[in-house]
């Protein structure tokens, strides 16, 4: 389980995240929602540790151990994915030596045995038919050429080979056509069970139809100003992020309060 | 591909020293006094008990070298060098004809075995009476010749080689075995005045591997040269010709190392290729000479003249070359393309961390019509490392339908190295076609988040991203040295992040 307290953080000495509270128990599947520059990238920029971002108070642990003192690659190894917004190119690589490698790395800290080249193109090639993904993106260059819905395909197989106990989703359903919502998210539905917690980060309700999430928080100004079950989602999308932002003290508005919303 | 694995492997069983070649031996050697004139260049010539065209031809290369000047065109800095205060000789003791490894001079199996020759080869290096004859089973032999400091040792697989007419031995051996062969084509390539580093090389090389491929004939195995300088104040200067005859094939390595030490030393090799009609020649190097340390102190200086002519049609000769060591490296292995449809290739990794200074690249000589060249760069700078790609590619009046495609692709890592490309060409003919493409990139914060996301260390991903960067150039090596060069790729890159 995620449990996240008083969490705030920087970027270049600006208040990015301003006391986030959170908990994502085991099993379970929450959304977080909020308009642009609320914090959401942010917050899953520091809670999977990139350079840059600077935490300036409280916690996060992932199933009790304290995430924020851990290098990126010593989280991974913990149990904790980022599927990213952009997926990076890396030119040269191929799709499978990457994949293989990054397997072994995190089963390595996780004190498993490596697979072999054999294993893994047979646990590679399951998981590709699952996301109806062609094998030859094995072959290709990590993310090199890959259409948009390509490279979200390839997150989640990454995700799906990795077999993590907490993924960060963000904004997976950016740039997806409507089938590759739908593939992707029964990527993620399929993994859902006592041993799999997610947290969904996203624009729009429209992915919450597909993964059904069993909370849903209001990111806003860098706080969570709201939480609820999946009927929260349908009720921004009805009448979006500003009849939050209306409803709130004014220290929460999203503007910090300084000027009228 | 494993090889990655391998590659993060490596880096991790690497503990104490970045360099681990950087051991000396402790061997009887024979030293010719120090500094260089004429009485130098007949020593060595008498040691080796060569013909007297042999020693001519050395004096007059020595004679043209006093004439010329240091080049000081290269991107590299360095103090003058004093030639005299150098050994142009240096020799481990002889023992001949030893009955089992038990009498060979344990410091030089020692040797044999840090640099991860095989035990097999290792024997025969040593000149095991008796081993050779049959390859080790289970795996793909490969010949070795080993030159350790100034001298051939041993080579191996010989009989074998022979059943097929391959020549495969010392250039000294083959001065005296077969002096025609080597009175034909030694300097035919490569004159002795060609330049100062060549004229210096040709007054006195010590020794280096012969190669001659008869016609029609397939070499059934790797040839390989291991190259060690191990003598304090030594100069390394072999020199290798390789042969091959019309329709033959042979694919060639060299390896290279060097004790860690406070001074630079010297390396000038020349070599020089021949490829006759439908001959191809594959000439692939893992330069790994000692570096120098992260402050710049020592390390090698490879100054060396490497040339093919295809003389014959349809003839083809490639170089790939993975430089990694060295203080300062300044090479430019260069295709002299005169028979019709002969073809040039080179593809080159050249890294340079810490104070590494690289000025290498290539020269394509089109001569004969519709010859073809290709050109793959890839320069891998870090920490204070300069990188420059210099190449020419000329075009002749007479290379009718003529083509080259040159790709050089820069890699900076941190901002405080340099990446400098430095491409000529010249063509005098209408109907050739030559495209040239370049690019500079940096290893980017994302990309390395991505790989650290997904579990991998910071060295880790800078490895990979390394690899993948030179992977059309790591695929032109021969299998087993693939896996060696990326190895050489990650461990030369440590701590240039973070």
């Amino acid at each position: 389980m995620l449990r996240i307290e008083g969490l705030s953080a920087e970027i270049d000495g600006k208040e990015i995240l301003k006391g986030i509270d959170l908990e994502v128990p085991t099993g379970e599947v929450h959304a977080i929602m909020g308009p642009n520059g609320s914090g959401k990238s942010t917050l899953s920029y520091v809670l999977s540790g990139r350079e840059g971002y600077e935490v300036t108070g409280g916690t996060a642990t992932l199933n009790g151990v304290d995430i924020l003192a851990m290098e990126p690659e010593e989280r991974a190894a913990a149990g904790l994915f980022l599927a990213f917004q952009y997926p990076v190119e890396l030119p040269g690589v191929g799709n499978a030596t990457f994949l293989r490698t990054a397997l072994n790395a995190v089963r390595k800290g996780r004190g498993e045995s490596e697979l072999d080249a054999m294993q893994f193109l047979k646990v590679a090639r399951q998981r590709m038919k699952a996301l109806s993904m062609p094998e030859d993106m094995l072959k290709r260059g990590v993310n090199v050429g890959f259409s948009g819905g390509e490279k979200k395909r390839n997150e989640i197989l990454q995700m799906a080979m990795l077999e993590p106990s907490m993924a960060i989703l963000d904004e997976t359903d950016s740039g997806l056509d409507i089938d590759a919502l739908k593939i992707v998210s029964d990527g993620v539905n399929a993994m859902r069970g006592p041993g799999f917690s997610a947290l969904v980060i996203t624009h729009y309700q429209r992915l919450l139809d597909y993964i059904v999430p069993d909370r849903v928080h209001v990111l806003m100004g860098g706080r969570i100003v709201k939480s609820g079950g999946p009927e929260l989602a349908h009720e921004l999308e009805a009448q979006g992020y500003g009849a939050i932002q209306e409803g709130l003290p004014s220290k929460h508005r999203f503007d910090g309060g300084e000027a009228a919303a | 591909m494993p090889a990655v694995n391998e590659t993060i492997e490596a880096v991790q069983s690497v503990t104490e020293s970045t360099y681990k070649w950087g051991f000396e031996t402790d061997i009887e050697m024979e030293f010719a006094p120090k500094g260089l004139n004429e009485d130098i260049v007949r020593f060595i010539s008498a040691k080796k008990n060569e013909p007297a065209w042999l020693l001519e031809w050395r004096l007059r290369a020595f004679a043209l070298w006093k004439t010329m000047e240091t080049p000081l065109w290269a991107a590299v800095k360095h103090p003058p060098i004093d030639f005299q205060d150098s050994y142009y000789y240096a020799a481990p003791k002889e023992k001949v004809g030893p009955k089992s490894l038990d009498e060979v001079d344990p410091e030089l199996l020692k040797t044999y075995a840090k640099l991860g020759i095989p035990l097999r080869e290792q024997e025969i290096l040593a000149g095991v009476e008796g081993a050779g004859s049959t390859p080790a089973e289970g795996r793909m032999p490969i010949a070795i010749d080993a030159v350790f400091d100034s001298v051939s040792v041993a080579t191996s697989y010989k009989e074998r080689l022979g059943k097929e007419g391959i020549i495969f031995c010392s250039i000294s051996e083959a001065v005296q075995e077969h002096p025609d062969l080597v009175k034909k084509y030694l300097g035919s390539v490569v004159p002795q005045g060609d330049n100062f580093y060549a004229a210096l090389n040709s007054a006195v090389f010590t020794d280096g591997s012969f190669v001659y491929i008869p016609k029609g004939v397939r070499c059934p195995m790797e040839l390989s040269t291991y190259f060690r300088i191990n003598a304090k104040s030594t100069g390394q200067f072999e020199r290798t010709l390789i042969i091959a005859d019309a329709g033959s094939h042979v694919s060639y390595l060299e390896g290279c190392t060097a004790p860690m030490r406070d001074e630079n030393q010297l390396h000038a090799a020349v070599v020089e290729l021949v490829a006759m009609d439908d001959a191809t020649i594959k000439y692939s190097t893992v330069q790994n000479w000692y570096p120098g340390d992260a402050e710049g102190k020592g390390g090698i200086y490879n100054f060396v003249t490497k040339r093919g002519a295809c003389r014959g049609a349809r003839s083809k000769i490639s170089w790939t070359q993975v430089e990694t060591g060295s203080a300062i490296t300044w090479k430019y292995p260069s295709c002299i393309l005169q028979g019709e449809d002969s073809v040039g290739e080179f593809y080159s990794v050249a890294i340079t961390n810490n104070y590494q200074q690289a000025d290498t690249g290539t020269k394509m000589f089109h001569i004969g019509p519709r010859t073809k060249s290709t050109i793959v760069s890839k320069g891998i700078s870090a920490g204070h490392g300069q990188n420059t790609y210099r190449g020419l590619v000329r075009i002749g009046a007479k290379a009718t339908g003529a083509r080259n495609f040159t790709q050089c692709d820069s890699l900076l890592i941190g901002d405080l190295c340099g990446a400098h490309t430095v491409p000529y060409i010249e063509n005098r003919c209408m109907s050739a076609k030559v495209e040239h493409e370049a690019t500079t990139s940096r290893i980017a914060e994302d990309q390395l988040f991505y790989c650290r996301q997904r579990g991998l260390t910071q060295e880790e991903a800078v490895g990979l991203i390394v690899n993948g960067f030179c992977r059309e150039v790591l695929k032109e090596l021969p299998m087993e040295f693939a896996v060696e060069a990326q190895k050489l790729l990650q461990i030369s890159l440590e701590g240039s992040v973070g």
